[in-house]
C-alpha cells in the first residue's frame, strides 16, 4: 500500500469513529439509554475518531498536489469540524450532568420525594439542552460529508 | 506527492449515499456490539434492549441505504458489464455476509430481550444476548476491512 492509501484509509477510519460516536450520542437523544460507560466509550470514540480526522486530513491535503490546505472546502471542512467538536462537547455535558441527576434521583427517591422531584426535572432539562446540541452536531458531521464528497470548488 | 483521483459529479450522490449509509451501519453495529458487550455478564435488560433498537432501527435501515447506493454507484462506474475487481470481488460477500450476520443478531436480541425482561429471567437468553454481540462485533470489524477495500481498492 502507498502512502495515499494509507492516508485515505485512515482518514476514513477515523471519520467511521466519528459518525459512530454521532451514533451513540443520538440513542441518548432518543432516550434510549442513560448509560454513564457507553457515554464514556462515546467519547474515547470521538477523541480518536475527531483527532484522526482533522489530522490525517490535513495530512492528505499537505501530500496530495490536486489540493492546498487554503482551499474552500477544506477551510469549510476544519470549520464543521470545529463546530462538531463544541457542539459535541455540550452534548456530552449535558448527557453527563442527567446521567449524575439520574442518578441521584435513584438515591434519594425513596428518602425525599420532593428532592427527587426537583432532581429529575432538572435531568430532563438537561438532557434536552444536550438533545439540542447533538442534533447540531450531526447536521455539522452531515454537511461534513456532503462536503467531502462533492468537494465544491476544487 | 501523490494525484488525486476526480470523479464525474454525477456520482457524488450515489456515492453520498453509499459511504454516509456505510458509516452510520458501522457506528450502529458498533452500538449494538457494545450494548451487548457490556450486558455480557448480567444480562442487564436496559443494555439488551439498547442493542436490540441499534440493530433493528438504525444499522438495518442503514444497510439498505448502504446497499443500494453500492449498486447505484457501480451502475455509474461500470456502466452495462458486472466488473471483475478485487477490491469489488471483497466487497460483495463482505457486505452480503454482513447484512446475514446483521438479520441474525437482530433475531437473536429480540428472543433474548423477550427472555430478559421477565421477572425469573435468571440466565435465560443470557448466551442469545452475547451470541448477538459477538455477531455484531464480526460485522462491523467485516466492514471495516471492506472500508479498507473501497479506500484503497487492491489490485
Amino acid at each position: 500500500m502507498s502512502e495515499y492509501d494509507w492516508l485515505l484509509f485512515l482518514h476514513l477510519l477515523a471519520a467511521f469513529a466519528a459518525v459512530a460516536t454521532v451514533v451513540i450520542f443520538s440513542a441518548f437523544a432518543f432516550g434510549w439509554t442513560r448509560d454513564r460507560r457507553v457515554l464514556t466509550l462515546a467519547s474515547v470514540l470521538w477523541a480518536i475518531g475527531g483527532l484522526g480526522t482533522i489530522g490525517f486530513g490535513i495530512w492528505l491535503a499537505i501530500y496530495l498536489d490536486a489540493y492546498k490546505i487554503t482551499d474552500g472546502w477544506i477551510i469549510a471542512a476544519i470549520v464543521l469540524w470545529a463546530v462538531a467538536t463544541e457542539t459535541g462537547r455540550r452534548a456530552e455535558a449535558g448527557y453527563r450532568t442527567a446521567a449524575t441527576a439520574a442518578g441521584t434521583d435513584a438515591t434519594v427517591a425513596a428518602g425525599d420525594s420532593a428532592v427527587a422531584t426537583a432532581s429529575g426535572d432538572a435531568s430532563a432539562a438537561t438532557a434536552s439542552g444536550a438533545e439540542l446540541w447533538q442534533w447540531l452536531r450531526s447536521l455539522a458531521i452531515l454537511a461534513l460529508l456532503v462536503v467531502m464528497i462533492y468537494k465544491p470548488g476544487a | 506527492m501523490a494525484l488525486a483521483t476526480i470523479r464525474p459529479d454525477a456520482w457524488n450522490f450515489p456515492l453520498l449515499l453509499h459511504v454516509g449509509g456505510a458509516m452510520l451501519l458501522v457506528g450502529s453495529l458498533a452500538l449494538g456490539a457494545m450494548a451487548m458487550l457490556l450486558s455480557w455478564r448480567n444480562g442487564e435488560a436496559a443494555l439488551v434492549r439498547l442493542g436490540y433498537r441499534a440493530l433493528l432501527f438504525l444499522a438495518l435501515p442503514s444497510y439498505i441505504v448502504m446497499r443500494v447506493g453500492a449498486e447505484w454507484i457501480i451502475s455509474k462506474e461500470y456502466p452495462g458489464n458486472s466488473p471483475d475487481v478485487t477490491w469489488l470481488n471483497l466487497g460483495y460477500p463482505i457486505a452480503d455476509g454482513g447484512g446475514f450476520l446483521l438479520l441474525v443478531a437482530i433475531i437473536l436480541t429480540a428472543i433474548a430481550i423477550r427472555r430478559r425482561t421477565r421477572a425469573d429471567a435468571g440466565t435465560s437468553g443470557l448466551a442469545l444476548g452475547r451470541g448477538a454481540g459477538a455477531l455484531a462485533s464480526i460485522a462491523t470489524v467485516a466492514y471495516l476491512v471492506a472500508s479498507w477495500a473501497m479506500a484503497t481498492k487492491p489490485t
